[in-house]
């Protein structure tokens, strides 16, 4: 991946790193999908790559040695879909918190489930005597 | 404390951002996330040298919630109230961004009073969201009548818009295949007299900003980017265009009906504060000229396409006959089917390139809408226009990058 990023940056000048994140395929044998996004500002134009990966090892190249844009998003997606991105050392939580437990965007993950960082607090004293 | 109740433990929020730099003579500094100038939650941990900015960590999504997951659970028309909260300075532009690309995955090709309308709607939206971000960069730097004058204007439009659409703020008004509903009588003379009015306003903060010594003074050569650093870190829009390269999905890759506009790129030369807030500023008045350019050549006719796939049926059918009322029904519980597929629109919103990645497995609720919002990419390159400047120049830079917490967050 890295290679094939490296070319599209130096022969085919696709200068902008425009975005990546994941898709998550529960059952198949692949089941991630990782999708990057490149645009090139001298031809117009866009170009789409995807790669699967396992569920046991969801691990690809990371491209912070190409693009700076690419390390605020590759900690996105390691937040929401547990991708590893080698290369990128720097992957602390940025939308979620630290501490937080699994990956919400996993088709696996429950949409109620919650956790919140702080416990919630018991009814007030004061309100209970009025009901 | 009260007796019983057990003492949480929270762990630290935040792992230390920086390495040491072995310096002793420094001062780590936490900026936010809840503080007036951050524009919403963000988190700027800064390490001072007296009070330069030596480096900063930029840390967001304190405002998640959950958007991407909360698709994955609603029919495609359901989404659309919560595509309208992404960037909810400029609602209608997400409407119309999101509408666009399920509409390319169903193949259907939107009427011409509707792509003429939402055309003019999103450079209506583009004037109220730069009219926001300048007025409140302003008001920061102490210009309260710059701002009043400005939101003035915003909120005529605001009014104006909510006479369309119902709300103020967050529209719902488009719809995949068309849009709610077509203008009321009258609402294209409001228009005209609100542009009129906004030239007026505009005018008078030119005047008092542009040459005025202290804005030159905090805006000129501060938090300034280079070309080659502004692709680097991703950025584009207003940002980018302020470094000087006329990079604009309008006149790029137009889309809408933006091929048959006549209008101007405009171009900063430093990248710096000061060629962001007069870009902005430039770019709405080349919104007022294209406004005007599609209410001559607005067309008459439908707005809603006809498919019964997508678009309701008209409600005196509905009670009247089964077939409408069978396909309300399947519309409201099973939602709109959108084709299997995958697709990446991106639409030139007001702060950037705001790109829909959608994914269809076939049915009435999406596989997956992933949002590349322009704001989350900025927040990643945002500490290079910040190092090396003065404390107080965080507050203006930050405030020139217009970050949206709705869209950086989602």
């Amino acid at each position: 991946m890295l290679a094939l990023a490296g070319r599209l940056k130096s022969e085919f000048a696709f200068d902008l790193f425009l975005d990546v994140t994941a898709v998550d395929w529960p059952g198949a044998p692949l089941r991630f999908e990782v999708v990057h996004h490149f645009y090139s500002t001298v031809h117009k134009v866009r170009v789409r790559v995807k790669q699967r990966v396992r569920e046991a090892e969801p691990v690809v190249d990371s491209l912070v040695s190409l693009y700076g844009s690419a390390g605020y998003m590759e900690r996105e997606c390691h937040d929401m879909y547990g991708i590893r991105f080698r290369g990128n050392d720097d992957l602390r939580p940025i939308l979620l918190y630290e501490g937080f437990q699994g990956h919400p965007l996993r088709k696996d993950y429950p949409k109620q489930l919650e956790q919140p960082l702080v416990p919630y607090r018991p009814p007030q004293r004061a309100l209970e005597r009025e009901l | 404390m009260t007796a019983g109740i057990p003492t949480p433990t929270i762990p630290n929020p935040v792992r230390p951002a920086f390495t040491p730099s072995g310096r002793d003579d420094t001062v780590i500094v936490n900026i936010g996330p809840s503080h007036p100038a951050t524009h919403g939650t963000v988190q700027i941990i800064a390490e001072l040298d007296g009070e330069r900015v030596l480096r900063t960590d930029v840390h967001c999504g304190y405002l998640h919630r959950g958007f991407e997951k909360e698709c994955e659970d609603h029919t495609w028309h359901n989404l659309i109230p919560y595509v309208d909260r992404l960037n909810y300075c400029s609602a209608l532009i997400n409407d119309f961004a999101y509408c666009d690309g399920v509409e390319q995955l169903m193949g259907i090709e939107i009427t011409p009073r509707t792509k003429y309308l939402r055309t003019l709607l999103s450079e209506y939206s583009r004037i109220c969201d730069h009219l926001t971000c300048v007025a409140a960069s302003l008001m920061e730097l102490g210009a309260m009548t710059a701002f009043l004058y400005l939101v003035t204007v915003r909120d005529a439009m605001y009014e104006h818009l909510a006479a369309l659409t119902g709300a103020r703020v967050t529209y719902s008004y488009g719809r995949i295949g068309g849009l709610a509903q077509d203008v009321p009588d009258g609402w294209f003379t409001r228009l005209e007299a609100i542009l009129v009015e906004y030239e007026t306003y505009v005018a008078r903060v030119h005047a008092m900003v542009d040459r005025n010594r202290i804005f030159i003074d905090r805006l000129r050569n501060v938090g300034g980017i280079s070309t080659a650093d502004a692709l680097h870190w991703g950025f584009t829009g207003p940002i980018l265009r302020s470094t000087g390269v006329p990079r604009d999905l309008r006149r790029d890759t137009p889309y809408l009906a933006y091929a048959e506009l006549d209008f101007d790129v405009p171009v900063g030369i430093l990248g710096d504060n000061y060629d962001r807030y007069y870009v902005r500023m430039c770019e709405m008045d080349e919104s007022v000229h294209m406004i005007r350019q599609l209410m001559a050549m607005m067309p008459e006719g439908p707005i809603n396409v006809v498919d019964h796939r997508c678009v309701f049926p008209e409600k005196t059918l509905v009670y009247s006959e089964i077939e409408s009322l069978i396909n309300h029904f399947k519309l409201v519980m099973d939602g709109p089917s959108v084709p299997e597929g995958d697709i990446y629109v991106a639409h030139e919103a007001p702060n950037g390139e705001l790109g829909f990645y959608i994914v269809s497995s076939g049915g009435g609720v999406p596989h997956k809408v992933h949002v590349r919002s322009p704001s989350f990419v900025h927040m990643g390159g945002v500490h290079r226009m910040l190092d090396g400047h003065q404390l107080a120049d965080i507050v203006t830079t930050f405030g020139s990058v217009n970050m949206i917490g709705g869209e950086c967050d989602r």
